[in-house]
């Protein structure tokens, strides 16, 4: 009888309690259901990186000769810019209709709240940009070894790119004007993932094995899930306790 | 351990290098003589401040 | 354990008490052993054999490079300290830290730059080095930019305490990148271990140089932090005090 009883308690204290897992997922679904509706947020980036690339030709040459050449960088620094254009509107709507503050309070660990958010912003403005990267790739003329080697390195760039950026967008977010401050101290830190994104291509179109710079993206990317929700947890705390 | 210059004139010119050598050098004196004075400028704008509030609150008998 | 002297460490007055005594020492220092490098560095170094005198640039090149990278990481200590045991004073040793080790950066650069121009022919070169100074001067503008932006004193030093900190993490990450990528770059001329490829004749008077250097950022921080202290402190009885009494004596000097 009694044991029935305990058995009751347990199961209504865990309807009650919301697991970590749960919170996490209840997060990153709403994160994206908002995006979606609001779609702005989201195509503006790829929007960008588009017309940014059409820009390329005009400004410097419409020959395929050059264009390849530069296609590698020239790619990965317009995904680069759109990703942080795309940062400022991580934290901000969240921080200005008070949800922000409730998922701070919430029992679940921030840390994992603010891996789920910035999940939800990779896969609206991250993963996009990684599959438009190879039709803008044919516009300047990217020979055709260059292809899979740009969508895995983007692929596990810009994880690296949203989880670094997410700490500038959050010790920004309780600033009226954070948007330029936010590229300015970002965009030092993203150097390494430029570096070794860019060569990625590049190698590969020279006909290089690219494992190595894979593999280094890779670490990257693993470094940045560990280290970057510390950072991103602590200033979102104080930017929202201020 | 010897003077490495014939004359003033050759320490200055440090056969063709000079402007360069003397450039960098005065380049860093300048950046590093702002940065001593900054402080030294602040502690007399500190120093006006205080005396000014000394003054609105206990004016002089 | 005896903490007390790290507590007191955390107290305005008793570091300002303390570097009134100690700075005048530690400036001197720092006179001397540069005056005495660039003396030794300018006029009796040798020349150097492939790129004649315009390689004794390199006496406050290297320095100021060391103290660059050297200041970034004070200023993230600094940071950390302050995050971790809320200590104001060390809030104020970073916010003082940024902008001593943006000019050293500067100087770094633009000695660089000069250096280079009779050496490779061009002032600049993307060279592993230059552009990881160039990236450690943006690192650095950034944090003051960060600490502009805010109205209240302390978000703006917690957040630029956690933007050095990622800083910090990063710099060996974008030195190693940069150095990867740009191949066509100098040995390193001075390293502490292994064998040196820089002649005696030519490396005590840089080794006096990066001391005298060393001496000089401990003049400075300590200068400005002071500077910092009576500023957010002016409020207080003891630095109104201390102004209203020495006021006088501080003109005269």
């Amino acid at each position: 009888m009694s044991a029935v009883n305990t058995n009751l308690d347990q199961q209504s204290i865990e309807q009650t309690e919301i697991s970590l897992m749960q919170g996490f997922w209840a997060v990153l679904k709403r994160d994206v259901v908002t995006a979606f509706r609001q779609r702005s947020d989201m195509i503006n980036p790829v929007v960008f990186f588009l017309m940014v690339v059409t820009m390329m030709p005009l400004g410097i040459s419409p020959e395929a000769k050059s264009l390849s050449f530069l296609a590698p960088g020239l790619l990965w620094v317009i995904a680069l810019l759109a990703t942080l254009l795309s940062l400022d509107s991580l934290f901000r709507s969240d921080y200005e209709d008070g949800s922000l503050e409730q998922v701070i309070l919430s029992p679940q660990s921030l840390y994992f709240m603010v891996i789920a958010k910035v999940l939800s912003h990779w896969l609206t403005t991250g993963l996009p940009l990684t599959f438009v990267a190879p039709l803008l790739g044919v516009l300047l003329a990217l020979p055709a070894e260059g292809y899979l080697p740009l969508l895995g390195s983007l692929l596990l760039g810009t994880v690296t790119l949203s989880l670094v950026g997410a700490i500038g967008a959050a010790l920004t977010v309780s600033l009226r004007k954070g948007g330029l401050l936010l590229s300015l101290i970002i965009m030092p830190l993203y150097v390494p993932v430029l570096i070794f994104g860019a060569s990625c291509v590049r190698m590969a179109v020279e006909g290089f094995a690219i494992g190595g710079p894979l593999a280094i993206l890779g670490a990257f990317c693993a470094v940045a899930i560990v280290l970057a929700p510390l950072a991103i947890a602590g200033a979102l705390r104080m930017s929202v306790e201020a | 351990m010897k003077f490495q210059f014939e004359s003033i004139a050759d320490l200055l010119s440090m056969s063709g290098h000079g402007p360069y050598v003397w450039g960098a050098y005065f380049v860093t004196f300048v950046a590093i003589a702002t940065l001593i004075y900054i402080p030294y400028k602040l502690k007399r704008q500190i120093v006006a401040q205080v005396k000014r509030q000394q003054k609105i609150e206990k004016p002089a008998h | 354990m005896n903490w007390q002297w790290f507590h007191r460490l955390g107290s305005p007055r008793w570091f300002y008490e303390k570097t009134s005594r100690w700075s005048p020492w530690v400036g001197t220092l720092a006179l001397m052993t540069i005056v005495i490098g660039v003396i030794w560095g300018l006029g009796f170094a040798p020349e150097d054999s492939k790129q004649g005198n315009s390689y004794r640039i390199i006496f406050i090149h290297v320095p100021a490079a060391f103290l660059a990278l050297a200041g970034y990481y004070v200023m993230a200590i600094a940071g950390a300290v302050g995050l971790i045991w809320r200590m104001k004073l060390s809030f104020m040793v970073m916010k003082c830290a940024a902008p001593i080790g943006a000019v050293l950066t500067f100087i770094s650069l633009v000695t660089g730059a000069v250096w280079g121009k009779p050496t490779w022919g061009t002032w600049w070169v993307w060279d592993a080095r230059i552009t990881s100074m160039l990236i450690l001067f943006f690192l650095y503008l950034g944090v003051i930019a960060l600490q502009g932006a805010y109205q209240s004193r302390d978000l703006s030093n917690k957040s630029s305490a956690i933007l050095s900190l990622v800083g910090m993490i990063n710099i060996p990450i974008i030195y190693k990148s940069v150095d990867w990528w740009f191949t066509l770059h100098q040995p390193a001329t001075l390293k502490f271990t292994g064998p040196s490829s820089i002649d005696p004749s030519m490396a005590y008077p840089l080794l006096i140089m990066i001391f005298g250097f060393y001496c000089l950022y401990a003049w400075l921080l300590m200068k400005w932090t002071r500077l910092e202290i009576l500023e957010q402190e002016q409020k207080t009885n003891w630095v109104k005090e201390l102004l209203l009494t020495g006021g006088i004596k501080s003109s005269k000097s």
